[in-house]
């Protein structure tokens, strides 16, 4: 391989880039040099092993993922304003509709909810971590190293471009040269390895930590959604692990799996990857409909309206969503008795998802509404997301999905519901559960802003492209030609793009703002919250509660509120309490992930061996390591819970 | 997670477990590549081999028979057993079109 091959040339959006990435880095080493941050960056955060702040250094990636996302997204949205463009060309623009969308579900929208779920899921069965805090740290670690890998594909080598469905046998050797596709196998591969130790680690950690009195049915629903997430994870994972390692043999070893020569199976490659696909869609939205479930509840000032149904139709969904994956591909040929099956499994869906609409709606009705930002999001969620669903169910019938098929239709209909779900969910939960995070109140104002103009902003953008799919526009086409009279609603879905952007700018602001003069909340339950994580400081203790609290219903804090006042502790009853020890070892351990990644890329087998060294040589300390954490000691806890509870 | 009351004092369990893992594994190898066998029987032997790995694994290392949560175990292991066949049978049955 040549250097000149190495490093992208010849765009002079990737020599901005290349300049951008250089200069942040130098920032950064200079801001933490100058500041003496280092020790202070290793010791609080590369090895810690504390959910909160794991799920904090999701959330800032989440973000950052959003910007590259987003500005993918802006780049297309200009291609596409007007016929004719010469802003992107084809390559160009094959590129970036793999890497956002790519970037938009695995490295945003995925982090997002898990770092939500990191922070409070916790909190909300009264435990003091996770069951596995350490395989949490390697979570965290393998999914950052991994969205790495893959981001650094459009300065070092080139990106993939074969959608992020990456169907063979477009993405394979024969028609994707160059090392693009090798990126997506191996960072995918990475990140989701840490996916699924997630999942089973929320899922030990919901089965087996929950505070006395805490049965499954008394869970807040946020925590039920998580349980049946991790379901999901567990199940649907594997799939694409087996499909992504297939995948690297055919790009890497040159075997034949999804060839069209000599026996190979390119439409394998779609069937197996929508085994895994459709579960992935519902593993980001199910987590949302706990966020708006627990916001509405909140803001409402009601108990959430039919908690039995709900988790019958989170638990029914989830059901049904591992037997639907072939709705992704009624065109591929495979007859009329395997259409129509799966069209009827896909409508389905249709029935729990309706079940939980009447009940977010029931619990609203008759409430004493307080229209705070993160219920607006929430409001705001339930049309909008009508509008993905119904259209979802006209996509399910099979003979009509022939004329929607991969047309803008399409385009805009999973838009509705993964932004009008999870994007809006992640916003609710953000706005929610910030002063649980940070200890402060993100600023009401620049939050409504920030909500009615990514709201309106999405409308305008999207609604427009049901009409482009209708009038014929198809998915991934950089240009179209004058004269169809596509123009003037291409035009009208830029400005709403725009409008979006305007909001994501205003959201960043508002966490500058905020920072510096946000409302500090002291109480600890600054929306007078109904579930366990509002009992404890924000942002809480390391240990989270100085004694485990006792559940007597749902809504366990609302109930502890009305019936004793609050969460008491009495210093008597305080015992040691028993907390994991920090460890740098799955951050070393993810960069040698990295590194193996990297060699496997570009087939330098040396430095792929050695970093797969260095991972087994990480797994044979940690069989041996004899660490069991250390105790807090009771006067210690005395001291810090003085020091939380201040000003309460 | 409270210590594990079938503590020994050297994980022979695992060792063993390891150690038939490996022999199936390579067993499996040798039956594809060098056996000489026809295809159906080389399929049905390896498929043996993978259902008592599968099986050995979860005695030896995920302690299946040492939890006391067995309604939860008996669940997961049926839902486990459904996916597998959605996932295998479906397969087979959507890709019949270019089989
Ligand atoms: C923020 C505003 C967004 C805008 C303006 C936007 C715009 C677009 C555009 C223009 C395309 C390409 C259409 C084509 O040429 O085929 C696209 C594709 C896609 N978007 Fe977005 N998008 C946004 C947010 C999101 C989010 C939040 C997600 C997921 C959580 C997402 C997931 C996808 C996916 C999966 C694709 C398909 C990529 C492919 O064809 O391989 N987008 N989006
Ligand atoms: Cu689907």
């Amino acid at each position: 391989m040549k250097w000149s091959e190495f490093f992208v040339t010849g765009e002079p959006l990737i020599y901005a880039a290349d300049v951008a990435i250089v200069l942040t880095m130098i920032g950064i080493v200079f801001v933490l040099t100058y500041f003496k941050k280092w020790k202070w960056l290793w010791d609080e955060w590369l090895t810690t092993v504390d959910h909160k702040k794991i799920g904090v250094m999701y959330i800032i990636c989440a973000v950052l993922m959003l910007f590259r996302g987003g500005v993918d997204a802006l780049l297309m949205r200009a291609q596409l304003t007007a016929p004719n463009m010469k802003f992107l060309d084809a390559q160009h623009y094959n590129e970036i509709f793999t890497t956002h969308g790519t970037i938009m579900i695995l490295f945003m929208a995925m982090p997002f909810i898990i770092g939500l779920m990191n922070i409070v899921v916790p909190l909300q069965i009264g435990a003091r971590d996770v069951a596995f805090p350490y395989l949490n740290a390697l979570s965290f670690w393998l999914f950052f190293f991994g969205a790495l890998l893959f981001n650094i594909s459009f300065v070092i080598g080139g990106s993939p471009d074969a959608g992020w469905t990456a169907y063979f046998p477009l993405a394979g050797n024969e028609f994707s040269h160059g090392v693009g596709n090798n990126y997506y196998a191996v960072a995918l591969q990475i990140s989701g390895i840490g996916t699924l130790m997630t999942g089973i680690n929320f899922l030990v950690t919901i089965l087996k930590m929950r505070a006395p009195g805490m049965t499954l049915m008394r869970m807040p629903m946020f925590t039920w959604t998580i349980l049946i997430t991790c379901v999901l994870i567990i199940f649907a994972f594997p799939v694409l692990t087996v499909a992504l390692a297939l995948m690297t043999f055919d790009r890497v070893f040159g075997t034949q799996f999804f060839t069209m020569a000599n026996g190979g199976m390119s439409m394998l490659w779609a069937n197996l990857f929508w085994i895994w696909g459709h579960p992935e869609v519902y593993i980001v939205i199910l987590p949302s409909f706990g966020i708006f479930s627990e916001v509405v509840s909140t803001f409402a000032q009601k108990r959430l309206f039919g908690y039995k149904a709900m988790v019958g139709s989170i638990v029914g969904i989830a059901f049904l969503s591992f037997i639907v994956w072939v709705h992704h591909f009624f065109t591929m040929g495979a007859g009329p008795a395997v259409n129509s099956a799966f069209s009827i499994t896909t409508m389905a869906i249709a029935i729990p998802t309706g079940v939980k609409v009447f009940n977010w709606l029931f619990t609203i009705r008759k409430g004493k509404i307080r229209f705070t930002t993160a219920m607006l999001w929430s409001l705001a969620f339930i049309p909008n997301f009508v509008i993905g669903g119904v259209t979802g169910v006209m996509l399910a019938m099979a003979a009509a999905d022939y004329q929607y098929h991969n047309s803008y239709f399409l385009i805009a209909h999973f838009h509705y519901v993964l932004i009008a779900g999870t994007v809006f969910a992640c916003f609710a939960g953000l706005h929610y559960w910030y002063p649980k995070m940070f200890g402060h109140i993100l600023n009401e104002r620049l939050g409504k802003w920030t909500f009615w103009l990514f709201m309106i902003g999405f409308n305008v953008c999207f609604f427009p492209m049901y009409f482009l799919g209708l009038m014929g526009m198809t998915r991934r086409m950089y240009t179209y030609s004058d004269g169809l009279g596509w123009t003037p609603l291409n035009v009208v879905a830029t400005v709403g793009a725009v409008l979006m952007g305007i909001g994501f700018i205003v959201l960043c602001y508002n966490i500058y703002y905020s920072a510096r003069y946000g409302e500090r909340d002291m109480t600890g339950d600054p929306w007078n919250g109904r579930t366990l994580e509002w009992a404890t400081a924000s942002p809480p203790v390391h240990y989270n509660f100085p004694v485990t609290p006792v559940v007597e219903d749902i809504d366990a804090y609302w109930v502890m509120k009305k019936k004793y006042g609050g969460f008491h502790v009495k210093e008597e009853d305080l015992k040691p309490i028993h907390m994991p020890s920090n460890s740098g070892r799955p951050f070393w351990m993810s960069v040698a992930f990295f590194v193996a990644g990297f060699g496997l890329v570009f087939k330098w087998f040396a430095l792929a061996i050695a970093g797969a060294l260095f991972i087994v040589l990480g797994l044979i300390l940690r069989s041996f390591e004899d660490d069991d954490g250390y105790y807090i000691p009771v006067d210690e806890i005395k001291r810090m819970e003085r020091a939380a509870r201040k000003g309460a | 997670m409270g210590a594990n009351s079938h503590q020994e004092s050297f994980p022979w369990k695992h060792i063993i477990g390891f150690l038939l893992s490996l022999v199936l594994t390579f067993a499996a190898l040798w039956v594809a590549l060098s056996s000489g066998l026809p295809l159906k029987a080389v399929i049905g032997i390896i498929v043996l081999f993978a259902v008592i790995q599968a099986s050995l694994q979860l005695f030896m290392f995920m302690h299946v028979n040492e939890s006391d949560s067995g309604r939860m175990q008996t669940f997961n292991m049926m839902y486990s057993f459904f996916i597998a066949v959605v996932v295998v049978a479906g397969s087979i049955w959507v890709m019949q079109f270019v089989l």
